[in-house]
């Protein structure tokens, strides 16, 4: 290769190494303001800030939601399988809400460690199959199909 | 192999070679679109939970995955371009950045568009999305820059300073769902070990895939010939293909 070009090259490649380095090192120093949301363990262990806005991601627990039967009022758990939070909501919930699935709720923590939510987001996972997969997973029997003897 | 490479960089044979690749690729995209949408939309099953909102998979995943990969050719060209003072690496820079743009653009409204019913909201400041948001205002940002510049030569510089600078944000953007907690799904479709997508739905998104990146080399071949007919409308190969015509 022509010395010249040769040196451009080099010159080339610490463009990309250098900033992506720099941008690597910001990334990493500010890892915890780029997390969407705090899990429920961090939460139970005190280093989400209590009656600051903050998010909370997890599973809602199975068996947890209890609706009130007059107001839109919503309570839930949500757990990381280390720790869980109750979170109060009221408002209308997103379709794909539902127990055992992954939520995230933005809202402030009070006093008794509840997070009184303004928003609920669901998370929806990786998982996409059509639903006789999804009822053949569960051991279920798919709608329309007869079960073999 | 050497030769080829050459002969690539010479306006002429290129706009002829480009000529028979884009009368082959155009009948294979469409066919690819056609048959890749048909199937994703009207073949391919329900999902289990989101019914059929699902199916702007279809759209979405392809377009981001080649707004990536297209980042990676305009960038390389950039390189090509600072190291071996090639036109046609320009040229290439160039065409690559507007498609970029509209299929970054693109990616974020389909995402905007399915995340209103399934998660509740239009838009959230997740990693994953708001990278995504970077690589759209770094394509803009090489259109408006090359704009921005009196002297071409400069501005193609500038440009690919600008490109090769951001491809740090393109593996941020691939491997932001595991690094980082986001509102935004891992990925489905895994290159080692099952995918997290049934096959039924994942054949069609393939071919999706595979659509879009023929679209992405269509239309960047097609933007560059328009430009090399600009830059050399008084050269003499030119005139006499047209002439030709």
């Amino acid at each position: 290769m022509h010395p010249v070009r040769k040196q451009r090259l080099i010159v080339v490649s610490l463009v990309v190494v250098l900033s992506s380095a720099a941008v690597g090192l910001v990334a990493f120093a500010l890892r915890d303001n780029i997390n969407l949301f705090y899990p429920p363990a961090d939460v139970v262990a005190g280093k989400a800030p209590v009656n600051r806005s903050i998010r909370l991601g997890g599973m809602v627990v199975e068996g947890s939601i209890e609706r009130s039967s007059t107001e839109l009022d919503t309570t839930f758990w949500v757990t990381d399988y280390e720790a869980s939070v109750a979170v109060r909501y009221s408002g209308i919930l997103p379709d794909l809400f539902a127990e055992g699935e992954g939520v995230v709720a933005e809202g402030k923590l009070n006093s008794q460690g509840v997070l009184v939510a303004t928003q609920v987001l669901a998370k929806h996972d990786e998982n996409y199959m059509p639903p006789e997969v999804a009822a053949a997973l569960e051991g279920k029997t798919a709608p329309g199909e007869a079960a073999t003897p | 192999m050497w030769t080829f490479i050459h002969k690539m960089g010479s306006p002429p044979w290129f706009f002829r070679f480009s000529g028979v690749v884009v009368q082959w690729l155009l009948p294979i995209t469409i066919g690819l679109l056609l048959v890749g949408a048909a199937w994703g939309l009207l073949v391919a099953p329900p999902d289990f939970r989101q019914g059929n909102s699902y199916r702007i998979i279809y759209i979405h995943v392809p377009a981001a995955v080649v707004a990536l990969a297209g980042y990676y050719v305009m960038a390389f060209a950039g390189a090509v371009s600072l190291i071996w003072r090639i036109k046609m690496a320009d040229v290439t820079m160039r065409a690559a950045a507007p498609v970029g743009a509209v299929l970054t653009a693109v990616a974020l409204i389909t995402g905007a568009i399915w995340g209103k019913p399934t998660w509740g909201t239009w838009w959230v400041w997740d990693a994953r999305i708001t990278s995504m948001l970077i690589l759209l205002f770094l394509y803009l940002g090489v259109v408006a820059l090359f704009e921005a510049y009196e002297n071409k030569t400069a501005a193609a510089r500038a440009c690919a300073v600008l490109s090769l600078v951001g491809t740090v944000n393109i593996p941020i953007i691939y491997k932001s769902v595991d690094w980082w907690y986001s509102l935004h799904q891992p990925a489905s479709i895994k290159f080692t070990g099952e995918s997290a997508i049934d096959s039924s739905m994942l054949y069609p998104l393939l071919l999706m895939i595979a659509a879009f990146y023929c679209l992405f080399a269509l239309t960047v071949l097609l933007n560059m010939r328009a430009e090399l007919v600009w830059n050399h409308r008084e050269a003499n190969w030119l005139q006499q293909l047209v002439r030709k015509v």
